[in-house]
């Protein structure tokens, strides 16, 4: 069972506020201990997804918990927006597909990057991303 | 009904500036090295002038009145002003509350009817509660116009390129790597390399917190116009924990020569130019 710790919340409007979430996420991940190995994976999924949430839906919100499995501690990020939502998961799971001319690494790259990922998309209505990395993950 | 403190305030105008005047020196109000008093005693009078100039007794009770355009004005006006100045947030406040105890003052020496005290005393109370808010919304106005323009001033500073040797460049690059920010290093690259002729050229990121695809994407397409100029390039200063990364993420970067650090890639530049860095022979002592 995963139980939430505690929480926070960030809007992101503007590819500035990226540079606010990765400090915040860097501040959390510090507090429980992240090595710095774990920390730079966390911190480069989140500005992966934070990007295409900026590109694609033009923003949303970020909620930042700290969650706990049994003895292990993490750091779990969800991404929403309401953007046009992904037509088809699994190819955009896929490495090297794209259809903003970009690398086509960032979803499945994040997936390798974390521990735990999930993906729920809705066309036209919005999607929601939520990750976890443990501390020791 | 007439309304008294319409009438109290506009015949008493001098004595409330006193008043206000006396309030802000006792409240430390005055920052003598921010505003002098002159200044200060300037910008209250103006202030108090415009608002009994507005002030009527159709537009008392209400604050949205166009009337008092011109009073917001000016506040708005001493608020950013004092804003950039670097006054506290404190100091403004006290400002503009300090107006209020004064006319409530006054009013309280002219009206001696508790009655029509009350109902005047809380008419002021809440204009002049209105025009605080006004000097808090543009006070942090102020701020922001403050902050937004160091946000711009730290984006501008141009990453610079360094010439370390003949034909060698080097380009620390600190922060993020974004789109508009490749755009300028890879213009200042391109156009120095022509300029001096270097054909390597050292691309450092010991300064950039993580690599994601996008910047990796930058990455690559600077190294791509670097060896169209006919140049080669280098990028060091990669970290244990963003290799890492890098290869959970998938990019691949080994189409492009990487050091770990700036001196083992100055080694390896001198090699492609096949210099030679020796220790000095000393001369043996017999």
């Amino acid at each position: 069972m995963i139980v939430t710790l505690s929480k926070d919340s960030i809007k992101i409007t503007r590819e500035q506020d990226t540079i606010f979430l990765r400090n915040r996420v860097k501040e959390w991940a510090t507090k429980i201990g992240m090595g710095l190995v774990n920390q730079t994976k966390l911190i480069t999924a989140a500005s992966e997804l934070v990007r295409n949430m900026l590109k694609y839906a033009g923003g949303g919100t970020v909620d930042i918990e700290i969650v706990s499995k049994g003895r292990e501690n993490g750091v779990k990020l969800i991404f929403s927006d309401k953007g046009p939502g992904i037509k088809d998961i699994n190819l955009a799971m896929r490495d090297g597909y794209t259809t903003g001319r970009s690398l086509g690494l960032g979803l499945p790259g994040t997936r390798r990057l974390v521990s735990e990922f999930e993906i729920q998309s809705v066309v036209d209505e919005g999607t929601t991303i939520s990750i976890i990395k443990w501390k020791n993950g | 009904m007439k309304n008294e403190a319409v009438k109290v305030i506009k015949a008493k105008k001098k004595y409330i500036l006193e008043q206000w005047f006396q309030n802000q020196l006792e409240n430390d109000g005055l920052r003598e090295d921010l505003i002098t008093n002159e200044d200060q005693r300037i910008q209250s009078e103006e202030l108090l002038n415009s608002l009994t100039a507005s002030i009527s007794d159709n537009n008392f009770d209400n604050f949205q009145s166009r009337d008092f355009e011109k009073v917001e004005e000016i506040l708005s006006g001493i608020a950013i002003a004092r804003a950039r100045r670097g006054f506290s947030p404190r100091e403004t406040g006290a400002y503009v509350f300090s107006l209020k105890t004064a006319l409530l003052k006054t009013l309280s020496e002219e009206i001696s009817d508790p009655k029509v005290l009350y109902t005047e005393s809380m008419r002021i109370n809440s204009l002049l509660d209105n025009f605080s808010i006004i000097t808090f919304e543009t006070f942090i106005k102020g701020r922001e116009d403050v902050i937004l323009r160091q946000t711009d001033e730290i984006t501008e500073i141009s990453t610079p390129v360094i010439k370390v040797w003949d034909g060698i460049l080097a380009l620390p690059i600190i922060g993020t790597l974004d789109s508009s920010r490749t755009q300028v290093v890879m213009e200042n690259l391109l156009q120095e390399i022509v300029e001096t002729g270097s054909s390597i050229a050292i691309l450092d990121i010991s300064g950039v917190p993580a690599i994601d695809t996008l910047v990796a994407q930058h990455l690559i397409k600077t190294v791509s116009a670097t060896r169209l100029m006919g140049a080669e390039c280098i990028i060091s200063g990669i970290r244990p924990e963003i290799a890492q990364t890098v290869v959970h993420l998938g990019i691949d970067l080994s189409e492009i020569v990487t050091k770990a650090t700036l001196a083992s890639a100055l080694k390896m530049a001198f090699g492609m130019i096949e210099l030679e860095v020796r220790k000095k022979a000393t001369p043996k002592v017999l």
